[in-house]
């Protein structure tokens, strides 16, 4: 193929693929500022603000949903990613006995139906009385996030030239300039990812904080499942978009910042 | 000494998951014994039916996906090469919660939905894609959702391989369906089979897509278990949990699969994953 129609084709398929990533949140935002937009109508026609307003108002519940959401992801993420540092190191520099069944231990959860996880987590959190509350459902979030953590960080830290650590050390580095100045430039990239993916993680959960908090505590997935049985349209596509497009963004961003080389 | 010291750092860690999970995992098999649960559960002709339908469910979706996927990969690597912005496209379905993506399917194929609307003029006319005896909707949400998954993964091994092994074959004179069966197809195999492996494990418990998507019967195992767990009748609740176990039973012989996969593959490159 020559040039000319290689870069035609290449034009091609980033349209397409741009038009079907894009489009979701396309619908969705006309969706919810629509009026009235119900079968027939191929397009609405008329537009309101009636469905956010009702999102921001208290009336919904749905402002608190989303601090917990919020609050509950960004603790989730920096726990996930502070616990699953040293074990990552660990499994990454050494080989020892029982690493192959440590690995095994910490692919299953990520591999166990949610329901699995939920179920257990909820068995254990009603015998230390952590049912129904936030530290219970935070910690409940750790098990699905932490693996995912650890195996990314495993492959930044396989990455690491230790002879760098060594060096700076032998110069007379205290242990936290060693991290500061040379460990952690060199594992940063996989640290945002592996904080991404856990904040992705959490803010997705819905069994989970279901069964942990007992529907006291409210999460947006929680809330939207809750509303999609209103057969609101606009409140729905307002509320899922609103779901929706904080994961993607923060997981785009903080992955593009750091992005390497795939 | 120096064992203690490593042991020690992996501690906190260990200590969540483990605790959390396998605590968690031991009280489900505990509150799963009274009475013969197991045999009941097996028995059970609804938990028969949710049993077949999940496993017919996941695996058209993870072979589906996993074409999919793989021939995606294959043409964004043949076309669209270190494409910054085809990679941020592809992020997009990834970093999509699977609710959100059920969510907007379901507005997309609903027999009231926008599809329908362009096509039909009642919406009984409409086939009927979600709440459906077959999931089709169900498997039209995995395909999409799963299908990016795959085709990074994959894309990722083709990234880092280099050009030199196809030029080299295309040189000897090798056809372009024995350059893909000799040299492309030996390098991207451990990577679609590790993402497909992945794909499988999570299709085969998912709640959520099923949730939305699906109706009460047939279902899949994991709102089979989710009813019983919820149900007024407490002495339902141990068969969820003995369903729980079994479904993680399953999870942990794809688990073992998965990490000698990726043994194999860390003994010849670098980890697979990222």
């Amino acid at each position: 193929m020559n040039i000319a129609s290689r870069k035609h084709s290449q034009y091609a398929v980033v349209v397409v693929f741009g038009i079907v990533a894009l489009t979701p949140f396309l619908l969705l935002g006309i969706s919810s500022i629509a009026a009235n937009w119900r079968f027939p109508s191929v397009l609405p026609s008329e537009f309101t603000l009636r469905a956010w307003s009702y999102l921001g108002s208290s009336a919904s519940g749905v402002l608190p949903s989303v601090g917990n959401s919020v609050g509950i992801a960004f603790i989730v993420t920096i726990l996930a990613v502070l616990i699953s540092l040293p074990a990552a190191r660990v499994l990454a520099l050494n080989r020892f006995r029982g690493k192959r069944v440590i690995m095994f231990l910490l692919i299953l959860p990520i591999l166990s139906p949610s329901f699995a996880v939920a179920s257990g987590s909820h068995a254990l959190s009603l015998r230390y009385g952590l049912a129904d509350s936030l530290a219970g459902v935070i910690a409940s979030h750790l098990v699905p996030t932490i693996p995912y953590c650890v195996l990314l960080l495993i492959g930044s830290f396989t990455r690491l030239d230790t002879d760098f650590e060594d060096q700076a050390r032998s110069l007379g580095a205290s242990p936290l300039a060693v991290f500061r100045h040379v460990t952690f430039p060199a594992i940063a990239p996989g640290m945002a990812i592996a904080a991404a993916f856990a904040f992705l993680i959490s803010w997705s959960q819905y069994l989970t904080t279901l069964f942990v908090g007992g529907g006291k505590i409210q999460t947006l997935p929680l809330t939207l499942v809750s509303f999609q049985r209103s057969s609101d349209d606009a409140v729905t596509a307002a509320l899922t978009l609103t779901f929706a497009l904080p994961a993607v963004i923060i997981f785009m961003v903080v992955a593009g910042f750091f992005k390497n080389e795939s | 000494m120096v064992k203690f010291k490593k042991i020690t750092l992996l501690f906190p860690a260990a200590f969540v998951v483990l605790g959390f999970f396998l605590g968690g995992l031991i009280l489900s098999a505990a509150n799963s014994l009274p009475s013969p649960t197991y045999a009941r559960m097996f028995a059970d002709p609804e938990v028969r039916a949710a049993f077949v339908f999940t496993l017919s469910l996941t695996a058209l979706a993870t072979a589906l996906s996993a074409l999919c996927g793989t021939a995606t990969a294959l043409l964004l690597h043949n076309l669209a090469r270190g494409s910054y912005i085809l990679r941020t496209f592809l992020q997009i379905p990834l970093s999509m919660p699977h609710l959100a993506a059920a969510f907007i399917l379901l507005s997309l194929i609903a027999p009231s939905g926008l599809i329908s609307r362009l096509f039909v003029s009642v919406p009984e006319d409409f086939p009927i894609l979600v709440g459906d005896a077959f999931g089709i909707g169900i498997l039209m949400a995995y395909v999409l959702k799963e299908t990016p998954f795959i085709a990074t993964v994959v894309l990722a091994t083709l990234a880092r391989t280099g050009d030199e092994l196809d030029s080299v074959a295309k040189n000897l004179g090798a056809s372009r369906w024995q350059r893909f069966r000799h040299v492309t197809l030996p390098i991207i195999a451990p990577a679609t089979l590790f993402s497909s492996l992945f794909v499988f494990a999570y299709v085969f418990g998912a709640f959520e897509i099923p949730y939305i998507l699906g109706r009460q019967y047939p279902t899949v195992l994991a709102i089979v278990a989710n009813r019983k767990f919820a149900a007024t009748d407490l002495g339902e609740r141990p068969e969820a949990f003995a369903i729980a176990v079994a479904m993680t039973i399953v999870a942990a012989v794809l688990a073992w699969f998965f990490l000698r996969l990726g043994q194999k593959q860390g003994e010849s490159e670098k980890p697979l994953l990222f």
